[in-house]
């Protein structure tokens, strides 16, 4: 078996329009910048995109929705952190001239959410946003005497992750927080794009140490990381 | 009278908070209490993006682009540091084994609601990221803020009139006057900036106020 591939256009090859695709990355780490570069060359357009937030720089998201081919975001965190160097600015714009459809969900009910579909359970009750805005037209339930939100799984068409190491098996490690959204993507995705620092051979990555399993990974690329600060 | 910096309040929160605790402080002014723990303290911070252990990065040490805390502000790993994913991350938050949170707040309210990511201005763009799941499930969650906004209101409140983050979850507010405790739907003042009186701190706060017996001293 090998999932690795030779360029960026391969990687990226057959992903439809109208696509879910998620986005790895917090902040400036772990985010598959280059991915997203190759995928604002190809056709795809009217993506619904998952992100922890709304940009995380001038690179990657943010291009993709200046470009216009973002329909809809589902993130947590979608103003800029920092007005001097706004990091979200493309779709603050669009957000304000609605352009751009925006879902915002509390960080670890999107991570909870990834699980659910990654791991094949349904729907499921968390205490998150309970007696809030973000609850509202949601069902809910008090149970123990503990106020409850049902939440859904969030599927999605395709994962982009960005991976320290990677064997040809599709065995990813990942720097610090770096792995952040990865693992979970990873299993959420029907196909799951690992960009890499490295690609090692079959058996260098220790066992134990493996922290994506290949079998949630599809296809490989190496590609050296030019970090970027927003 | 004058009431407390950014760095005194920082100073303050970081003095109080419990030996030997995990704790998660959020993105803007929480940041900043990290610089003023004691190693004695024995606390250990946690950041939402999956790194348990943690301190601010020492001046003239070369920042990784890795190594980041929620504000996505450079930060360097402590000694028994570990790292996980989000999954793992928020498990800490939301199940329960974090100890302590600080926040940042727009208004907290007499029964301990919390509202802090949306002001509700007309074209704002919303950001909640981790509160929702911190003030669900840390063990006690105090608010950090000034006692009054730009225009002079008071930050305390009867009554939120913010978007709420979370239905009673603050347990303690930490701000530039006064440390207020909430409890059975009241603000009890057990600290106060020298020079300053109940009637004083009153005259500034939306909602009623009581003195507690062994009221402290603020000072840095």
């Amino acid at each position: 078996m090998n999932k690795v591939v030779d360029t960026l256009s391969e990687a990226v090859a057959g992903i439809a329009d109208g696509s879910t695709v998620l986005l790895g990355g917090f902040g400036t780490s772990g985010t598959p910048v280059e991915l997203m570069q190759a995928l604002l060359q190809t056709s795809a357009t009217n993506l619904t995109v998952v992100s922890n937030s709304a940009g995380g720089g001038p690179t990657g998201l943010s291009e993709l929705i200046e470009a216009g081919k973002v329909r809809k975001l589902i993130c947590s965190f979608a103003r800029s952190l920092n007005a001097q160097k706004p990091s979200a600015a493309a779709f603050e714009k669009r957000f304000r001239a609605g352009e751009i459809e925006l879902e915002l969900v509390p960080q670890g009910t999107l991570a909870e959410r990834l699980r659910a579909a990654g791991a094949g359970m349904g729907p499921f009750f968390t205490p998150t946003a309970y007696g809030t805005r973000l609850a509202q037209g949601k069902e809910t339930r008090v149970i123990n005497g503990r106020g409850y939100v049902l939440e859904e799984p969030l599927h999605a068409d395709v994962a982009f992750v960005k991976a320290h190491l990677a064997d040809p098996f599709g065995n990813l490690t990942y720097r610090y927080a770096g792995r952040n959204f990865a693992p979970v993507m990873c299993m959420a995705a029907k196909l799951t794009i690992a960009q890499v620092d490295r690609v090692v051979a079959v058996g260098d990555i220790a066992p134990e140490q493996v922290m994506t399993p290949g079998i949630f990974v599809q296809r490989v690329i190496e590609c050296e990381h030019v970090p970027v600060n927003p | 009278m004058s009431p407390l910096t950014r760095e005194q309040l920082a100073q303050v929160v970081a003095a109080d908070l419990p030996f030997n605790s995990y704790a998660n402080l959020g993105v803007g002014m929480p940041t900043g209490v990290a610089k003023y723990l004691k190693p004695e303290q024995g606390i250990t911070l946690h950041s939402e993006n999956g790194i348990l252990g943690m301190t601010a990065l020492p001046d003239g040490q070369t920042p990784d682009v890795d190594l980041i805390n929620a504000s996505r502000e450079a930060v360097t790993l402590t000694p028994g540091a570990s790292i996980c994913d989000h999954v793992v991350s928020f498990s800490m938050m939301r199940g329960g084994h974090i100890d302590v949170t600080i926040l940042g707040g727009f208004q907290v309210s007499v029964g301990g609601d919390l509202a802090n990511w949306d002001t509700g201005v007309e074209g704002a763009v919303p950001a909640v990221g981790g509160a929702m799941d911190l003030v669900a499930g840390a063990k006690r969650v105090f608010v950090m803020m000034q006692h009054t906004d730009r225009e002079g209101r008071s930050k305390l409140v009867t009554q939120c009139t913010y978007p709420l983050t979370g239905k009673s979850v603050v347990s303690r507010v930490y701000t530039d006057l006064a440390i207020l405790d909430v409890k059975d739907d009241r603000f009890v003042v057990c600290g106060m900036i020298a020079g300053m009186t109940l009637e004083q701190l009153q005259a500034v706060t939306d909602a009623p106020l009581e003195m507690a017996a062994d009221c402290r001293l603020l000072d840095v």
